[in-house]
């Protein structure tokens, strides 16, 4: 049973608490005490000393007889009853005084002693000071404690009072920690049960007041969202994957049954066979794109960002796909303005750009222009491809990116439909975007990618990392 | 050539050890790493096909680890069907010297091995390149054929210095991106056709004799008959 209280979090919390609590609590009452009876023993060893100082007035005045009349006179008019006197002769005789005997510790003249001593039948403590008068008499004057050992027992009370709060108040103050943890957690665990038997909609409530409970509850929301997100992920890559490459693996499977079955001459055979290992190299793409996709969203490739100036690169590209654009009969024109310095993945962007150059080739109308821009706005870097095709109709501009997508105008074209997947992911690693607008006629797609905090010029020594 | 097949799957193996001695060359196969290991420590070889995922304890890696410790430097091009980047990145780190993922197509191993041999024998840097009449001077980058001066981009003297570099060898498209414009991805259109096909209109046009030759499913190659 206790062991079970102590494996609460709510009851070890209290616990400590109480603990806490306690033994500062305590503390205070210490110091307290010790600086009061500090205070109180200073003024009783001041009273001895200015009590002592004026018998011995006296003694200078009046000699031996006033002095003896004086203590006389003290000890009766002393109304607290705590003056302690005693006067000695030369021989060690009492002469004055009410103290029964000499204590014997006090012997020097230079310090006062405390001594529990007996006075009317009852221990007393007090203190005492010691002072030699002249002829060889001594003085003894002391006082007792009794208002420091009153202030003890009073501040012993208040400790027990207040230790008995403390105790009231952690048992309280534990019971409400762990209701209160207890309403957290089975909040967070009943979320969690649902999710685990499959529910992957729910969520941890959050209360609205933006405390400790609220900013967990929105990470563990904000988790789950992003496993669901991945999840989503996968079951589109496996959908995918049954659907789409379903096609080609039939085509493949159709040619070569059929020309096993049908193929009159070898050199049809021969012809039936290169045909399926083109569609099989098809399939094999596809795959790598495919995994180079999941690759690049699972962000594993971010550690290998360098800083890269991306003027050269553009060029590179202008430079590959400048002459091929000529070949269709198509213009590229390269516009670059601004500084283009970012961090990121050189054959990652490289890849991005390529493919939307081939899209914009593949869609672009006979003598129609290309335009490759590359130019820097406020933090960010745009790196626009722009045809002046047929453009993506409003509506599939949305689902374009998915996976497999292929829009209607599309349909005729080669390719998988995971050309501008690709980009997007690239742009997501790189903390940026892909905007696709219309160009009026034609499609304007945008690698927006953050520039890099360059200091210095350091930069234009970038060659080795960008151009290698 | 000599070369050394590591290999675990039995058709694989098969289909590349069958091809490269089609295509001339004495071939060794080993079956796991150990043996791999063993015939590449005691046989001089003028390269290694190396898969990376071996049965027997000793995986490419380690055989390939190994054999550089060993101070062995027959130029080693791994096999494997670990596509990813970092994958790749490790293999090359380790001391490969080239990375094919499977699937593959035979003419581009063939032509990539070729080329990793060739290269180990290529003797000190070369000031001029020749092949037939047609001459590069890589100091001044300047190229004549015969005794006429051709005038080339700086990309396209790349690509003929590259294809010069390689004379008698099939080099595939893939080998000319990674090369030449050092992409390691392969675009969806054949960006390479049609620069190899504007230095032909430079190099092979004006004259009676060709020299820069398509071969048929694999790739171009430069060659004086």
């Amino acid at each position: 049973m206790v062991v079970r209280a102590f494996r609460s979090a709510g009851v070890r919390l209290a616990l400590a608490y109480a603990l806490v609590f306690g033994v500062s609590a305590a503390l205070l009452v210490g110091v307290l005490w010790v600086s009061s009876t500090n205070i109180l023993t200073r003024q009783v060893d001041a009273a001895i000393d200015a009590d002592a100082q004026g018998l011995g007035e006296q003694w200078s005045s009046g000699g031996a007889i006033g002095l003896f009349n004086t203590i006389q006179n003290r000890i009766a008019n002393n109304l607290d009853n705590d003056a302690l006197y005693l006067v000695l002769d030369p021989k060690g005789r009492i002469v004055a005084g009410n103290q029964g005997s000499w204590p014997e510790q006090v012997s020097r003249t230079d310090e006062t002693y405390e001594i529990s001593t007996k006075r009317n039948g009852r221990r007393t403590l007090a203190r005492f000071h010691r002072y030699d008068l002249p002829e060889g008499y001594a003085l003894l004057v002391g006082r007792e404690v009794t208002a420091r050992a009153a202030l003890r027992s009073l501040l012993t009370e208040v400790l027990a009072w207040s230790l008995g709060l403390v105790g009231l108040l952690s048992i309280s103050g534990a019971l409400l920690l762990k209701n209160l943890f207890g309403r957290m957690v089975s909040q967070v665990s009943a979320t969690a049960d649902a999710i685990s038997s499959g529910d992957l909609t729910r969520r941890v409530a959050i209360s609205g007041r933006g405390d400790e409970f609220d900013r967990m509850g929105e990470t563990i929301n904000d988790m789950l969202d992003r496993l669901s997100r991945l999840m989503d992920g996968v079951r589109e890559v496996s959908n995918a994957i049954a659907h789409d490459l379903r096609t080609p693996i039939t085509r493949a499977r159709a040619r070569l049954e059929d020309a096993a079955t049908h193929a009159g001459s070898p050199e049809q055979l021969r012809c039936a066979i290169d045909r399926a290992v083109l569609d099989l190299d098809g399939i094999t793409n596809v795959f790598h794109a495919l995994l180079r996709i999941s690759e690049i969203e699972a962000g594993a490739r971010r550690s290998a960002f360098v800083p890269l100036d991306l003027r050269p690169l553009l060029d590179d590209l202008y430079d590959l796909y400048g002459a091929v654009a000529e070949e269709g009969g198509l213009q590229l024109v390269l516009q670059v303005s601004g500084e283009l310095l970012a961090r990121g993945d050189r054959d990652l962007i490289q890849q991005a750009i390529t493919n939307l150059l081939d899209n914009a080739i593949k869609f672009s109308p006979q003598a129609g222009t290309v335009e490759l821009v590359g130019e820097r706005v406020g933090d960010n870097i745009l790196l626009s491809v722009r045809d002046h095709g047929v453009g993506i109709p409003a509506g599939d501009v949305g689902r374009v990116t998915d996976r497999f997508f292929r829009g209607d105008t599309a349909r005729h074209t080669p390719g998988f439909g995971l050309g501008l997947t690709l980009v997007r992911a690239v742009a997501q690693l790189h903390s940026g975007s892909l905007r696709l607008a219309d160009a009026a006629p034609g499609l304007s797609a945008t690698l927006i990618i953050p520039a890099a905090v360059i200091e210095g010029r350091v930069n234009r020594a970038l060659p080795a990392a960008v151009g290698a | 050539m000599r070369i050394l097949v590591v290999e675990d799957d039995k058709d694989v193996s098969g289909y590349i050890v069958k091809g490269l001695r089609e295509a001339g060359h004495l071939v060794e196969h080993a079956d796991n790493g150990r043996d791999g290991l063993l015939a590449a420590t005691s046989q001089e070889f003028d390269a290694i096909i190396l898969d990376r995922m071996l049965p027997g304890g000793l995986d490419g890696l380690g055989v390939l680890e190994m054999l550089r410790g060993q101070d062995n430097q027959t130029p080693v091009m791994f096999l494997s069907a670990m596509a990813q980047v970092d994958d790749r990145v490790r293999g090359l780190k380790a001391g490969g010297d080239d990375y094919l993922t499977k699937p593959f197509a035979f003419s581009e191993l063939l032509a990539r091995v070729e080329a990793l041999a060739r290269r180990r024998r290529a003797s000190g840097p070369e000031t001029k390149l020749q092949v037939g009449d047609l001459e590069m001077d890589l100091l001044s980058r300047s190229v004549r054929r015969r005794t006429q001066k051709i005038e080339l981009q700086p990309r396209e003297f790349m690509l003929l210095e590259y294809l010069m570099r390689h004379v008698g060898q099939v080099v595939t498209r893939t080998m000319l991106l990674e090369g030449v414009w050092d992409y390691h991805f392969d675009p969806q259109t054949n960006v390479i056709d049609v620069h190899v096909s504007r230095l032909r209109q430079k190099i092979d046009k004006p004259f009676d004799t060709a020299l820069l030759h398509t071969v048929r499913s694999a790739g171009y190659m430069l060659r004086a008959d």
